[in-house]
């Protein structure tokens, strides 16, 4: 396998990653609507912890995809 | 590869001088970097220049502007507290200029040939020097208001002894990641949503150029343009307020220590 194929195959293996941290992003947003629409009234003070969870999970899923462009574009 | 597919989604980061980019024998250049971040820079005082009139009964411009910095100021004392006030400059700044960069990029100036914008915050280096800063402030703050005792952060109380040392070293880690997690985030956002962009375009114009059923491939790609332009403002949206409202934690572990 000359090296073209097997850094487009690894770009792709790495990509998998942004799908389970897409899993994890949604599974962010579904706890905070579970409750908040148990208890509407306390929802308003909790969207920044939202905001962290969203963003801790988002991070790892970027990662995923600069490590994908860092294989697809290394020389 | 056979077929090596000639998008190349890379080249819109490229950053080249602008007109003969030589500043009077100084090292530096004058790059469409520098271009975008000047045109950012004009757009934020001309908004909070327009709302800053003072009136008694605020109009439309003045309202959004005294609801803007008001929401900036909620960040800070939600998270700091009352002496989070004299860190509004800051963190007001960051997400000024971090929202209004990402939105700028986003816009479609390219149908003027050759106003294709600059995503100033499309750059390590940008995103990179803004979370340095945001961890000098921490440092600073921290060792100010509490000296040595500043270390005392990393030790937990109510921790058994043995597992001590362990949740230390996790905390130091922890800790010594912020700032490259902190500056990670809004480069890569963008980075992504500009790299999907160009993908997408590129389907649209060699679907076209395929016909048949390259129309429809066209038409697919054209929607999904769209709704990635609209996901990307959203994105740039909440990577501002993620960057403000994370500066703004980790700031709060310097004033109130635990």
């Amino acid at each position: 396998m000359d090296l073209a194929s097997a850094q487009v195959i690894g770009a792709g293996l790495a990509a998998i990653g942004v799908g389970a941290a897409s899993a994890g992003v949604g599974f962010v947003f579904g706890s905070f609507l579970q409750g908040a629409l148990r208890n509407p009234s306390a929802a308003a003070g909790q969207t920044g912890t939202l905001y962290i969870g969203f963003a801790s999970a988002e991070l790892l899923g970027l990662m995923a995809f600069a490590v994908a462009m860092i294989i697809l574009y290394a020389r | 590869m056979a077929v090596q597919a000639k998008i190349d989604p890379m080249s819109q980061f490229m950053i080249h001088p602008v007109g003969s980019g030589a500043l009077n024998g100084s090292p530096f250049t004058f790059t469409n970097s520098s271009l975008w971040m000047l045109i950012v820079l004009a757009v934020v005082l001309v908004f909070m220049w327009g709302g800053m009139k003072r009136q008694l009964v605020p109009g439309r411009w003045q309202a959004l502007v005294e609801g803007y910095v008001g929401f900036c100021d909620n960040i800070t004392r939600s998270s700091i507290g009352p002496k989070g006030r004299q860190f509004l400059p800051w963190v007001f700044t960051a997400f000024t200029f971090i929202l209004f960069a990402n939105i700028i990029g986003a816009m479609p100036f390219a149908i003027v040939p050759g106003g294709h914008p600059f995503t100033v915050t499309s750059q390590f280096s940008v995103t990179g020097t803004m979370s340095l800063t945001s961890f000098a402030i921490v440092l600073v703050v921290g060792f100010w208001k509490h000296g040595l005792h500043f270390f005392s952060f990393f030790w937990p109380k109510e921790a058994p002894l043995v597992l001590k040392p362990l949740i230390a070293v996790v905390e130091f880690i922890s800790f010594m990641v912020r700032p490259f997690s902190l500056g990670l985030r809004p480069f890569i956002a963008m980075f992504a949503g500009h790299v999907l962009l160009d993908v997408f375009g590129n389907f649209i114009v060699q679907g076209l150029n395929a016909g048949g059923l390259g129309y429809a491939i066209s038409a697919l790609a054209f929607l999904a343009v769209i709704f990635v332009n609209a996901l990307e403002l959203l994105v740039g949206a909440i990577q501002a307020y993620v960057f403000a409202l994370l500066t703004s934690l980790y700031i709060n572990d310097a004033v109130n220590l635990h």
